[in-house]
């Protein structure tokens, strides 16, 4: 650390050392720099306030207009005469069902993924999978978007839809699920993109927690002759199943409130469909592909899409949070 | 006797069950790890299948096309990316730096602090679209129109969050007896703060920038609304700006081929953009801990 000098020469005075001025040099500039930092760390609360305030101004004429019907109004019909009509059901349903779906398969392979990495993976191959993983949590959405739009959708109309829709044609509540056409546009097409892009997420954060738990309670578990599920499932995951909640919320956050992953391939339709192959829409795919070219009571009412949107997914993030800090308590007990 | 001893585990029926749910798991974990970089490879390569056999020299050095025509390039729009990105960046970083910097140094047990902490981890996860919503009513209504300061304003938004993460968490880890020994100098606050907690976070700070940068690079909702594009050659940070993302969006959904093509093309430069920063800062972070 011996580089660590300080060069500032720049406080001498010249000519006769003037030790009042110095030191009232270094006040002031240690008050501004003080204010500085202080008012830029305000400024963190004053972009929330500012998203919160422009969200609700936005959206006020739709809330007006609309009320709590919004919520539970299924119709989008921007240009119905004499007056649009528009309601969130569709959108708040298809962010729901697609962040679910999206969970429901991101979240076993993902954390199976971190176990191979942590417990069965040969050394030598764990640092190239580790990065790999680390560098496509970085890809950009729009990435993920052009490939699902391109390669994903063909190949599930073509081949795994039918698949499913045969399989499942007569059976009571699955038969709805899974019912036809296929089509390129769909709600699990969209909520399979959305699995493949949180997959790293999940997996580097489960893995990352998986590292911290000391070898020795490991060790001590494989001495009296656990297998290694026994090992994970008994140990690794007890000890760190806050990272694991954490990373799983973190991850959910990111799937309702993806934009541009979803919005080529859903199919951007407002009608909700029981069958999961059906178009749909999430309330970000709204938004994107509609706000630019819209005006008046519908972007209002987009906005409003918007305030729900960040509604819901402040109250995942702090859900996550208190649920940190209570298994943070218990743990400390 | 000692055939009988080994030969117990195996048939003892509750040993041959634990060890048969273990193969079952493995199995399944090998499966998961198989069925997870299968995808993900398999995304790498069509992107860069297409993306190479989109790439030329036209590219780099011609304007967006008009509709239908086959010829032209993404110049445009990758300057118009690099200015937007520059310029956000150039605005979060310091913002956020200082605020990480009163968070760890200033008000490190203050309420404010955690208070600030708390919402700089959900804005650090909010939708990106939700800050395109802003800046769209902060800045392009009142401006009245679409142009590329809003844009880069709204990656600004995002830049922030990441490095007043990043910035905090490294200079927490500065250890103590280096501010101590610079206060015992007579050091005031702040000289200590830039000249000793500062240089000895450098490459963590500088860390974060770049996955900062590289997190905005590829940002495409919130340029929707805010930069909206433009065919045309433009550096009037006032008016719309053409961008890789939004010209990405924009001809992933034509109907001309040509215009995929183009968008192949932009999708690997951006992708290698990204990934060039984050190997960037993974090297720099890699320095440091060996250090």
């Amino acid at each position: 650390m011996a580089e660590i000098v300080v060069q500032g020469g720049s406080l001498e005075a010249s000519g006769p050392f003037d030790r009042a001025r110095a030191l009232s040099a270094f006040k002031l500039s240690d008050n501004l720099f003080y204010w500085t930092t202080r008012i830029a760390a305000l400024s963190v609360l004053g972009i929330l306030g500012g998203i919160i305030l422009s969200l609700i101004v936005g959206a006020w004429p739709a809330m007006k207009t609309f009320g709590f019907e919004f919520l539970w109004t299924q119709r989008w019909a921007p240009s119905a005469q004499p007056e649009p009509v528009l309601g969130a059901l569709g959108p708040i349903y298809g962010t729901l069902v697609t962040s679910f779906i999206a969970m429901l398969i991101a979240v076993p392979v993902g954390l199976g993924i971190a176990i191979f990495l942590t417990e069965l993976c040969p050394q030598w191959l764990r640092r190239p999978i580790g990065i790999a993983i680390e560098l496509l949590a970085g890809i950009p959405s729009i990435i993920y978007g052009m490939w699902g739009f391109f390669v994903l959708g063909p190949f599930l109309a073509n081949t795994f839809q039918p698949l499913m829709i045969g399989l499942f044609e007569g059976v009571p509540v699955l038969g709805d699920i899974f019912a036809g056409p296929p089509s390129y546009l769909s709600l699990f097409n969209a909520s399979l993109i959305l699995a493949i892009m949180v997959l790293p997420f999940i997996t580097a954060v489960s893995r990352d927690v998986f590292d911290t738990v000391p070898p020795v309670l490991k060790e001590a578990a494989y001495g009296v002759g656990c297998t290694t599920w026994e090992v994970v499932r008994s140990v690794v995951i007890p000890y760190t199943r806050v990272g694991v909640i954490g990373g799983v919320m973190l991850a959910l956050g990111r799937a309702l409130g993806e934009t541009m992953a979803v919005t080529f391939i859903i199919g951007n339709s407002f009608r909700i469909s029981s069958s999961i192959f059906a178009p749909g829409t999430t309330i970000s795919a709204a938004i994107a592909s509609e706000f630019a070219e819209s005006d008046g009571l519908h972007q209002s009412s987009l906005i409003l899409l918007g305030l729900l949107l960040f509604i819901l997914t402040f109250f995942v993030l702090a859900a996550a949070r208190l649920m940190l800090m209570r298994l943070d308590r218990k743990a400390g007990k | 006797m000692t055939t009988l001893a080994v030969d117990m585990p195996a048939v003892n029926p509750i040993y041959a069950r634990r060890r048969r749910l273990d193969i079952v798991i493995r199995v399944l974990c090998l499966g998961a790890a198989l069925f997870g970089v299968s995808w993900l490879a398999l995304i790498l390569f069509t992107l860069f299948w297409n993306g190479l056999a989109g790439l030329s020299l036209q590219v780099f050095t011609e304007m967006t096309p008009p509709p239908g025509s086959n010829s032209g390039g993404l110049l445009n729009a990758i300057v118009g990316s690099l200015l937007m990105t520059i310029i956000g960046v150039g605005i979060g970083a310091p913002l956020g730096m200082f605020a990480g910097t009163y968070m760890a140094e200033y008000g490190r047990y203050d309420r404010l602090t955690s208070v600030v902490r708390f919402i700089n981890d959900i804005l650090l996860s909010a939708p990106s679209i939700i800050i395109g919503l802003f800046v769209y009513g902060a800045v392009v209504v009142p401006m009245g129109g679409f142009s590329a300061l809003a844009g880069s304003l709204a990656l600004a938004v995002i830049v922030i969050p990441v490095v007043v993460r990043t910035t905090e968490d490294m200079l927490l880890l500065v250890p103590n007896p280096l501010r101590e020994a610079a206060s015992a100098l007579g050091l005031p606050r702040s000289l200590v703060i830039r000249r000793v907690a500062y240089r000895a976070a450098r490459a963590g700070i500088v860390t974060g920038m770049l996955l900062a940068t590289a997190r905005v690079a590829g940002e495409t909702a919130p340029l929707l609304f805010t930069a909206l594009s433009n065919q045309f050659w433009s550096l009037d940070l006032t008016s719309t700006m053409a961008n890789l993302p939004v010209t990405i969006n924009n001809f992933v959904q034509s109907p001309y081929d040509y215009w995929k093509q183009l968008a192949w093309a932009g999708a690997l430069i951006i992708t290698l953009a990204v990934l060039a920063l984050n190997i960037g800062a993974r090297i720099l972070g890699a320095e440091r801990t060996s250090k």
